[in-house]
């Protein structure tokens, strides 16, 4: 059978970059193929090349990409927009640039429909309308009308797809289509996705950084370092065995269920593409390099049926699984170091010329939590739930509207917050926006210590080479700035700042969510050591369910401003209670074939926070729900061992346990 | 001694900015990050060939700042006395502009008077366009007026040509010298654009003012070149005069801005709530009252001070200086508003970004924030403002003297040259060569700018990070 797509040797450009370098594959009708790694690898720089939509400065050198009979390289520009969205389209990571803000849905996707199939009218709202309902937009009519900013992101981005689909595409170029997302959203845009490339026997190029993804929806896969294609093979095969060494690493990387061990970790970072490159690019990191890696780029080789680019191909040693430890029993005594009780944080509405408080967003409502010295308290849910402002409010960043913080026994009010600030400290999301661009990292770590007088004044500056050690960057690193540091260096600095006052409690906002798999084990072996070392408690909050598995002790899972299920993590991941646990353990993609149990699927979104359903929160969207889930918000229901769900149904299947408050 | 030093208020200001300036420079080559974004400025050829014009500019302008008062011949040695006129060194050095005054206007390049007088010829009274004191008075027929322009402006030409090439040389040479490459390549490397600074653009740009400066020098020796005025005073003088006036205008004026813009926007967008509301309605309702009747309304009540106090000031200079300030002052307590409320803005973005939270989390106090992680996130607007604004504020000087509430009638500017041509250009044949004057100096200073500052935001605004 012709493939839909065949790429053959493409090299771009960017100036003497090469960030795509001779990279060949095809892309059968009916086929999804996924294009695999970290960024920086080049996998969007080749979606673009094939578009022919490079920013400025970058330029096709050589290669051909036919698409069916068509040489795409050499259509002209005129030709080449008919090709844009009409043979091929795109979608892409973030759906709220994407849109146009200005204008209603309807009239973004109808000028797709006038361009590529002369629709106007009547005519082009109904096809419209038929576009959105098989993505799977509830509500089809209304939402024509409709602007991108009412939407929500799952919405927006099924809009989007909505939108590509119009031309009725062969290929569909999808560039991280849920990494935006929520899990649950995430799992519902895929499912719309692999439904539509059947319905239309689509060829579909994915591009993630996701291994989940990839298992759930690629049928073959082509990892990509360093511009370069390394290894190609057909799913199964894939996730059987990979044979490139890069590959191996990237699973051993990933943080998986039950697993205590240490992860392992890709040493140094993505070579850049400066034309520089001898040998096998991999070489540098790889732990079974030897001299013919750095001195020869290696061919292809082909091992029943999987093709790999590396000199070892084959005869690399079997993949030996890690040792799968349980948490080893912590070596500290369990004594409360934080205890929160009916913590509330409400944002008023203000309206009006005289700006009266019309009502309030609940973003935090009745939490209630404790922390033990040295143990890691894992505070999970989706975007928008109040994870993050419970962390800000532990620390009076945001003012809490009531609530008892309790830290080491003591009482935290507003006028002993210095004594709350050198015990508690916070490592934020994003590695880029959280380290002052204008200040040496010396300083940036000596900051904290100089407000809050932590240590004499003479030693401080031996205190920073000792914490530089200690997150594991080098000793000049005080003298430089951020920017010349990666994005896994730069959460290393993060960490050190809020070591700098020896903390006993450090909250992590998603400290890893903004970095690549590799770099992510990093971080958690190191935050796993500090733990280990000083005794650290942690509150991590996190959407990552898997970086969950692996860092916490215990799990408090938060929908709408309230916990809606708490307990040792054990408990709570492999047996969740509530419904809404467990939709999100099963809408997280995973490497393993899922266990027996049915998949559950959450229609709908989250919610709003200001107007939050009456009585359950979760109702509309549980399958589950009863009559008296849309009247009183349930109790806690007690399951043992500290475990608990506010759930009337699980109360109801269980009468024998006792209802606590 | 046989002058006195005189020190305006203005030249006071003028050089504590210079100084500043210095000191701003020797602080940014100690700091990568703050040189980085300079370096791209310097990449730039369109950027540099500005800075070349503003900096002849500049020149000019620190010249007319340093100011004396001449001691009278005839003043006795144990008791001095002298004069009342103000002078600077650059009036010293273009001491014959200065003093070849005529008695009305003349055209360009002129030998004779604009208007007919009567005049004495062949002992007969007639009426006739009188030859001028100055302006060709080395002549002796008519006959030789062309071909002594174009000899001059040749010559002039030449000579420009002549530095311009020797200048180039010893850069060659001085070049090929730390480079350690030989002479031979270096010119390679100059003609092909090769070089890792804009040299090519540098390199010309200075060679045509060489030759430019040549040709005037040569003729302004013999003629005066932009004609004179009503008076009789040399409007090439005039202009050159006008230069300190407009940049003390675009430079002084940020000075009285940049404090209050920068404390004002950052206080209202880091502290928000009812500080933010205060600063708000002071600037809304200083942009919903008309600037030019704000300006006026202050500048007649300077005015009115400065002339019931005649005691304070012991030269028409210094009350007319003092008048400049003045303007400078008013133009700068209704100009912050814009930069104010783009710093807000700013301000509001970053007091969210998580590094502010970080140090909130360590109790750093609200100064320290504001000076360790505001200010310096900003100082980028800042400077794209300062640069952008200059040449508004030269404009501005020329609209309001021009409307009469600007600087002093006495003063020399641009806006003074428009404002007394605005008459003549109604008159037949018309006197046009004043406001060309003008036009020509104001358009070339306006213009560098305009290019210099288009080179400074493209380097410091990190929305154009990656293209160049």
């Amino acid at each position: 059978m012709n493939p839909l797509l065949e790429v053959r040797d493409l090299v771009t450009g960017f100036g003497s970059m090469r960030v795509v370098d001779g990279v060949s594959f095809r892309v059968a009708a009916g086929e999804t193929y996924a294009l695999l790694g970290e960024s920086g690898c080049g996998k969007s720089m080749t979606a673009l090349s094939l578009m022919r939509l490079l920013p400025d400065g970058g330029r096709i050198v050589s290669g051909s990409v036919r698409l069916a009979e068509t040489d795409v390289l050499a259509l002209p520009e005129r030709d080449m927009r008919r090709v844009r969205g009409g043979r091929m389209a795109m979608i892409f990571q973030e759906p709220m640039l994407a849109l146009n803000p200005v204008v209603k849905v309807g009239a973004q996707i109808g000028e797709a429909l006038a361009l590529h199939r002369k629709l106007g009218g009547q005519a082009a709202r109904d096809t419209a309308r038929g576009l959105l309902d098989s993505v799977g937009v509830p509500d089809a009519t209304r939402r024509l009308d409709s602007y991108p900013f009412e939407l929500s992101g799952g919405l927006r981005q099924r809009v989007m797809i909505a939108m590509a689909l119009a031309g009725e595409p062969q290929l569909l170029i999808a560039d991280e289509p849920t990494t935006a997302l929520d899990v649950t959203i995430q799992a519902q845009v895929l499912d719309v996705l692999r439904r539509l490339k059947a319905e239309r026997q689509m060829g579909m190029l994915l591009i993630t950084h996701d291994l989940g993804v990839v298992a759930e929806n690629a049928d073959r896969v082509g990892v990509m370092y360093a511009g370069e294609l390394v290894e190609e093979s057909a799913r199964d095969a894939f996730f059987a065995g990979p044979q490139h060494p890069y590959s191996r690493m990237l699973f051993e990387a990933l943080p998986r269920p039950g697993d205590g061990g240490r992860l392992t970790t890709i040493p140094g970072q993505v070579p850049p593409l400066d034309g520089s490159l001898v040998g096998c690019r991999f070489a540098p990191r790889c732990p079974h390099a030897f001299v013919r890696c750095r001195e020869e780029s290696p061919g292809w080789q082909a091992i029943n049926g999987q093709r790999v680019r590396c000199h070892l191909a084959g005869q690399l040693p079997a993949q030996d699984m890690r040792d799968r430890v349980a948490h080893a029993a912590s070596a500290h005594p369990p004594q409360p170091l934080l205890q929160v009780e009916g913590l509330k944080v409400h944002f008023p509405i203000r309206r009006g010329f005289i700006q009266r408080t019309v009502g309030h967003v609940r973003a935090v409502d009745d939490v209630a939590m404790s922390i033990q010295a040295g143990r890691t308290l894992a505070l999970v849910g989706e975007s928008g739930c109040g994870k993050t402002t419970v962390g800000k409010a532990l620390l009076r960043l945001i003012e809490p509207t009531a609530g008892r913080i309790a830290l080491g026994g003591e009482v935290i009010t507003a006028n002993n917050a210095a004594t709350l600030r050198r015990q508690a400290q916070m490592v934020f999301q994003d590695p880029y926006s959280s380290l002052n661009p204008r200040m040496r990292v010396a300083d940036i770590l000596l900051e904290g210590m100089d407000a809050l007088g932590v240590g004499a004044a003479g030693q401080r500056r031996d205190a920073v080479s000792q914490l530089l050690r200690q997150v594991g960057l080098p000793d000049d690193a005080g003298g430089r700035y951020p920017h010349a540091f990666s994005g896994g260096q730069r959460q290393r600095i993060a960490i050190a700042r809020a070591l700098a006052v020896s903390p006993r409690l450090v909250i992590c906002d998603e400290p890893t969510s903004a970095l690549d798999v590799s770099v992510q084990a990093q971080i958690l072996n190191l935050l796993k050591d500090l733990q280990n070392d000083l005794g650290l408690a942690y509150l991590f909050i996190t959407h990552n369910l898997a970086v969950v598995e692996y860092l916490a002790h215990e799990v408090a899972v938060m929908y709408l401003g309230r916990i809606v299920e708490q307990g040792a993590a054990a408990d709570v991941l492999r047996a969740p209670r509530h419904p809404y646990t467990q939709a999100l353990m099963s809408a997280v993609p995973r490497i393993e074939p899922h266990a027996g149990e049915g998949i559950i699927r959450l229609t709908g979104d989250q919610p709003s926070p200001l107007n939050p359903p009456a009585g359950c929160h979760f109702h509309p969207r549980c399958p589950h729900a009863q009559a008296v889930c849309r009247q009183i918000y349930p109790d806690r229901t007690g399951l043992g061992g500290g475990h608990w769900v506010r759930c009337h149904w699980v109360a109801g299947r269980h009468p024998d346990f006792s209802k606590e408050h | 001694m046989s002058f006195m030093p005189v020190i305006l208020w203005t030249d006071r200001l003028i050089f504590a900015l210079l100084a500043g300036v210095l000191v701003l420079v020797w602080f940014i080559r100690r700091h990568e990050h703050l040189r980085a974004p300079w370096r791209l400025v310097a990449q730039r050829p369109m950027a540099m060939g500005a800075a070349l014009v503003l900096g002849v500019f500049v020149a000019i302008g620190l010249l007319d700042s340093l100011h004396y008062r001449e001691r009278l011949a005839d003043s006795r040695a144990d008791a001095p006395q002298y004069s009342v006129e103000v002078l600077s060194v650059f009036d010293a050095l273009v001491n014959g502009l200065r003093t070849r005054q005529e008695k009305t206007y003349s055209a360009p390049l002129a030998m004779q008077l604009y208007a007919k007088e009567f005049v004495e010829r062949d002992g007969a009274t007639v009426r006739d366009y009188p030859r001028l004191h100055y302006g060709g008075a080395h002549l002796t027929h008519a006959d030789a007026h062309g071909p002594d322009i174009a000899r001059r402006a040749l010559v002039g030409l030449a000579q420009g040509l002549a530095v311009g090439l020797l200048l180039f040389g010893l850069l060659a040479a001085w070049q090929a010298r730390r480079t350690q490459t030989h002479m031979g390549a270096w010119l390679e490397a100059w003609a092909t654009g090769r070089l890792g600074w804009p040299a090519r653009t540098v390199v010309l740009v200075l060679a045509l003012m060489l030759l430019l400066g040549g040709a005037l020098i040569q003729l302004a020796s013999g003629y005066h070149v932009f004609g004179t005025d009503k008076v009789g005073q040399d409007v090439l003088y005039i202009s050159l005069k006008s230069i300190r006036t407009g940049l003390v205008i675009g430079t002084l004026t940020t000075l009285v801005t940049l404090p209050l813009a920068i404390g004002f926007g950052i206080a209202a967008g880091y502290f928000r709530g009812w500080v933010d509301d205060v600063i708000q309605y002071i600037y809304t309702v200083l942009n919903s009252i008309p600037g030019v009747l704000l300006i006026a309304a202050a500048v007649l009540i300077v005015q009115v001070a400065i002339e019931s106090n005649p005691e304070l000031f012991d030269t028409a200079a210094a009350r007319a200086d003092i008048r400049l300030l003045a303007l400078c002052l008013i133009l700068g307590v209704t100009s912050w508003t814009g930069l104010a409320r783009l710093l807000r803005g700013e301000s509001l973005k970053l007091r969210t970004l998580d590094y502010v939270e970080a140090a909130r989390a360590f109790g750093v106090s609200h100064a320290r924030i504001i000076s360790r992680h505001i200010f310096p996130n900003v100082f980028h607007l800042v400077l794209i403002a300062i640069v952008l604004d200059f040449s508004g504020l030269v404009l501005a000087e020329a609209v309001l003297s021009y409307v009469g509430v600007g600087v002093d009638p006495t003063m020399y500017s641009w806006g003074n040259m428009i404002n007394g041509a605005r008459l003549e250009l109604a008159r037949e044949p018309t006197v046009w060569w004043q406001l060309g004057a003008a036009f020509v100096f104001m358009f070339t200073l306006v213009l560098a700018a305009n290019l210099f500052a288009d080179g400074v935001r493209d380097a410091f605004d990190p929305r154009m990070g990656t293209r160049r």
